[in-house]
């Protein structure tokens, strides 16, 4: 445990120690092959020092009076971005299961819905996210407006929703044939059957599911608060304060220590549900 | 058709009625031959009558079985003893309703399997034990009680005791992957007894074991099957194990499946299973009687052996 | 007292040749799925008349696509590039890593955490800086995306695959008295290659997801993506939908090849690549 914790940081600081031996030794220019710059320029307004980066948290945001700290602001926005892709997440696995649980029961269902899912998978549907805003903008239902979060929330469970439906359905019907007849023996019904033998049976291949499902909805949201110009979110400080790069390099990676905080803990989460499920994880392979 | 006859099932008055030479051919059984004795007026455990059950589509069929005729007295142990291929297991499983027959007729305890198995007159012990790797051996051994929903207290008190009854006291609280073979084997067997009942249906449950944990397993069994008063249907291919837990042994053969001898062990409920049993020389003659049945193969319609 | 009974046991239906019925049903649900789909589509935009702003009809994709298909096709061609080039550096790089990390466990353990990292975290995220690294007119930056996803399934297949060899094959390469390099060629070698066009397979669609996506996030002009945005931000919701639909015949494409040539691999090296 403690060895990989200490690999873990040795791993990180690997990587920090890469940039920078990359920046002292490459070409200014970056490496260029024929008309191609194949690999990034080196100075320190296309490269800033992995130091820099992270003194540049500490200050000021801005150079307006009483601006915030830089942590402090991305962290706000992590918080934002956080709170949309959690409900996005929780939306896109519950209809995800239930597709799941619908295809379990009826081989029709499965046959005609699967080929759409899987397909879709390998299909770049992120491609609509504008568009969503745009139906967003128009729904209005008595005096209650659409708001902007939730047509990113609503690209984030879409995201998240096909990798859990079929995680799922291939974990329910992985179920080993002795324990379904053994079921079958007991006169248990098909619920019964779900309950205790099915769901459970399941959990190895639902939470590699999970976890797709919550890198999904992770990048749905990023994305999507691009695509929609959502204010307070991370996506939409991402593209900003790259813009501001001119003048201010080491600002523009600020947020994206933020991105990588907001995957953590969407992939923390999922560890946690896998440790809080280990009891039916038992006999899986290491 | 059926004689009904007061006393419990006394093995050497069985149904050679018609074979005056007991060590030459032995007639294969017709519908006709008396039935073995059961307990006064309860129905026979399992009765099939021509139950034939064939796999696959018209094209290319395999059958599994063809009309077999059995019948397992109340409180019998049974073994049904044969080559791969021969369809005891299907038998087995056809008694369990896990698949239906595709002609005959096939009662356990007078009633359809189908209804035989929503009443939960059987318990069932498969060849893998299928312990649900997730709950302890005590959540394992209550899980027919949990699904009829059995009042905790009493759920409690019936898995105490059959953890005791199969040996595991130590070992309420492990999960399958911390057991060995025979122990989960034991755990199986303990869940199939739960819910106390009248028929025991058994494929091949000591197949994995090794041998010494077998002849273990088997003593246990014996005694278990014993105090308990079920009727059994073991499934198995040692011949000294079927010959060793059985009141009698069925010999089935392949290609069709059916049944091709009965032979009493004629060993009796008062004998002690246990190794000195197996030394016994009667022990060792009636092993071999079996096994002469299982070379012998089916017997063609003029009587003579087939081979 | 005879019941004959052809009540289904569990699991197969009552039909007659249930194998041929899956078969046909197989193919049949989901086309009728699809045509349904369309069916229902068009309806809401002819019949019920929703706004062509809010939904175009198949119709009206279809025409635009014609009327552009020269300009999409470029488009198509560029985000294609990208999405391959990226895919390229990241298999080599991950292929290399993986080795590495098979090799000495030290390696491993120092990129588990950075690789686990990877596959959680929003890569898109640095498209924007990736873009003034490379300048501003680079599509460089999109490939490194695109490098960077391709890179995190082909290294963790690949660690998969090179540890595929059982103790008793590596026992019997022992008692052969084999050499390094023939253990690696006989044995490792051919066991890891199905892990590794695995990894490739799901590579291929993440190169192509991300290559589109990071062209949201600025660069050169060109490319499905940004043209996606800009029919979208200007409201010509007809032309961006054209776009869609050649971003969905790319990731069609991209995941065709890949799995032909995972079924080739796995025909030719019967060895069991599970995914």
């Amino acid at each position: 445990m403690l060895r990989a914790a200490v690999l873990g940081v040795l791993g990180l600081l690997a990587v920090a120690g890469a940039w920078e031996g990359y920046k002292a030794l490459a070409p200014e220019d970056g490496v260029v092959v024929g008309d191609n710059r194949v690999l990034p320029r080196t100075t320190d307004l296309a490269m800033p020092h992995v130091w820099d980066m992270l003194q540049r948290l500490g200050e000021p945001v801005s150079s307006l009076r009483g601006a915030a700290p830089l942590w402090q602001v991305v962290a706000d926005a992590v918080l934002v971005s956080l709170k949309v892709a959690a409900a996005g997440w929780v939306a896109g696995t519950a209809i995800g299961l239930l597709l799941a649980l619908l295809m379990a029961r009826l081989r029709l269902a499965e046959w005609g819905l699967l080929p759409w899912i899987v397909l879709s998978q390998t299909v770049p549907l992120i491609a609509f996210a504008p568009m969503v805003r745009s139906w967003g903008s128009r729904i209005e239902i008595g005096g209650w407006e659409w708001p902007a979060w939730m047509s990113v929330a609503l690209i984030a469970s879409y995201l998240a929703f096909f990798p859990v439906a079929v995680g799922a359905l291939r974990g329910l019907q992985s179920t080993d044939r002795v324990h379904t007849e053994l079921m079958h023996s007991y006169d248990a019904g098909w619920w019964a059957t779900m309950r205790r033998v099915r769901l459970p049976a399941a959990v190895p291949h639902l939470l590699p599911a999970l976890r797709l499902g919550a890198a999904g909805a992770v990048v749905g949201t990023v994305v999507a608060e691009v695509s929609i110009v959502y204010p307070d979110g991370i996506g939409r400080m991402l593209v900003t304060f790259a813009g501001q790069a001119s003048g201010d390099p080491e600002k523009a990676w600020a947020p994206i220590f933020g991105a990588i905080v907001l995957g953590l803990v969407a992939g923390g989460f999922i560890a946690l549900l896998g440790l809080l499920l280990r009891t039916y994880r038992r006999g899986e392979a290491p | 058709m059926t004689t009904d006859r007061p006393t419990a099932p006394v093995p050497d008055q069985e149904d050679h009625v018609d074979d005056p030479q007991p060590d030459r051919e032995r007639p294969v059984r017709r519908a006709t031959d008396s039935e073995p004795d059961h307990a006064f007026g309860a129905p026979p455990a399992v009765r099939a009558r021509g139950v034939s059950k064939t796999f696959g589509s018209r094209r290319s069929q395999v059958t599994a079985l063809s009309e077999v005729d059995l019948t397992v007295a109340a409180g019998e142990f049974v073994a049904l003893i044969g080559p791969s291929g021969c369809g005891k297991s299907t038998l087995m499983r056809l008694i369990a309703d896990l698949e239906a027959p595709t002609s005959g007729s096939l009662e356990v305890f007078g009633k359809p399997a189908a209804r035989a198995r929503a009443d939960q007159d059987y318990g069932i012990a498969f060849q893998q034990a299928g312990l649900l790797p997730w709950r302890t051996v005590a959540a394992n051994i209550a899980l027919p009680l949990e699904l009829h929903r059995a009042p905790r207290a009493e759920r409690k008190q019936r898995v105490a005791e059959l953890v005791e009854l199969v040996g595991l006291g130590d070992f309420a609280k492990s999960r399958p992957d911390q057991l060995s073979g025979g122990m989960q084997q034991r755990v199986a067997i303990a869940r199939s007894l739960a819910e106390r009942p009248r028929l025991l249906l058994m494929d091949e449950p000591f197949g994995a074991l090794d041998e010494m944990t077998r002849e273990r397993m088997q003593a246990e069994l014996a005694r278990i099957s014993l105090e308990t008063g079920a009727a059994v249907v073991f499934v198995t291919h040692s011949i000294p194990e079927a010959v060793f837990l059985a009141d009698r042994v069925v010999v089935m053969s392949a290609r069709p499946g059916r049944i091709t001898d009965e032979i009493v062990t004629g060993i009796g409920r008062d004998v002690v299973r246990d190794e000195h049993l197996r030394e016994d020389p009667a022990f060792f003659s009636k092993v071999t009687e079996v096994r002469e049945a299982l070379h012998a193969g089916p017997v063609s319609a003029s009587g003579a052996h087939e081979r | 007292m005879t019941t004959t009974r052809t009540r289904p046991a569990p699991g197969r239906p009552a039909t007659a040749s249930p194998a041929a019925t899956e078969r046909i049903g197989r193919v049949v649900a989901p086309v009728v799925v699809g045509v349904i789909g369309l069916a229902g589509w068009q309806f809401l935009v002819s019949v019920v008349e929703v706004s062509p702003y809010l939904l175009p009809g198949p119709q009206e994709i279809g025409s635009e696509l014609n009327d552009n298909f020269a300009a999409v096709r470029e488009a198509f061609w560029i985000t294609g590039a990208n999405a391959a080039i990226g895919l390229l550096f990241g298999t080599v790089v991950g292929i290399v890593l993986a080795g590495l990390a098979a090799w000495a466990r030290v390696v491993d353990g120092m990129l588990a955490f950075v690789v686990a990292s990877l596959a959680v975290v929003p890569i898109v995220a640095l498209a924007p800086v990736l873009n003034s690294m490379y300048g501003a007119d680079s599509e460089y930056g999109r490939r490194a995306i695109a490098a960077i996803a391709a890179f995190v399934p082909v290294y963790v297949n690949t660690v998969r695959g090179l540890r595929q060899t059982t103790p008793q094959h590596r026992d019997l390469m022992h008692s052969y008295s084999a050499s390094g390099w023939q253990t690696f060629s006989s044995l490792t070698l051919p066991s890891a290659a199905p892990h590794v066009i695995t990894g490739i397979r799901v590579a291929s669609s993440l190169a192509v997801i991300s290559a589109l996506v990071a062209e949201y996030f600025g660069g050169p002009r060109g490319g499905l993506g940004s043209f996606i945005s800009t029919s979208a931000a200007t409201s010509a919701y007809a032309l961006a939908w054209a776009y869609v639909v050649a971003a969905i015949v790319l990731g069609l494409v991209a995941y065709v090849v890949t799995v032909l040539i995972e079924r080739l691999v796995q025909w030719r090296l019967p060895t069991g690549g599970r995914s």
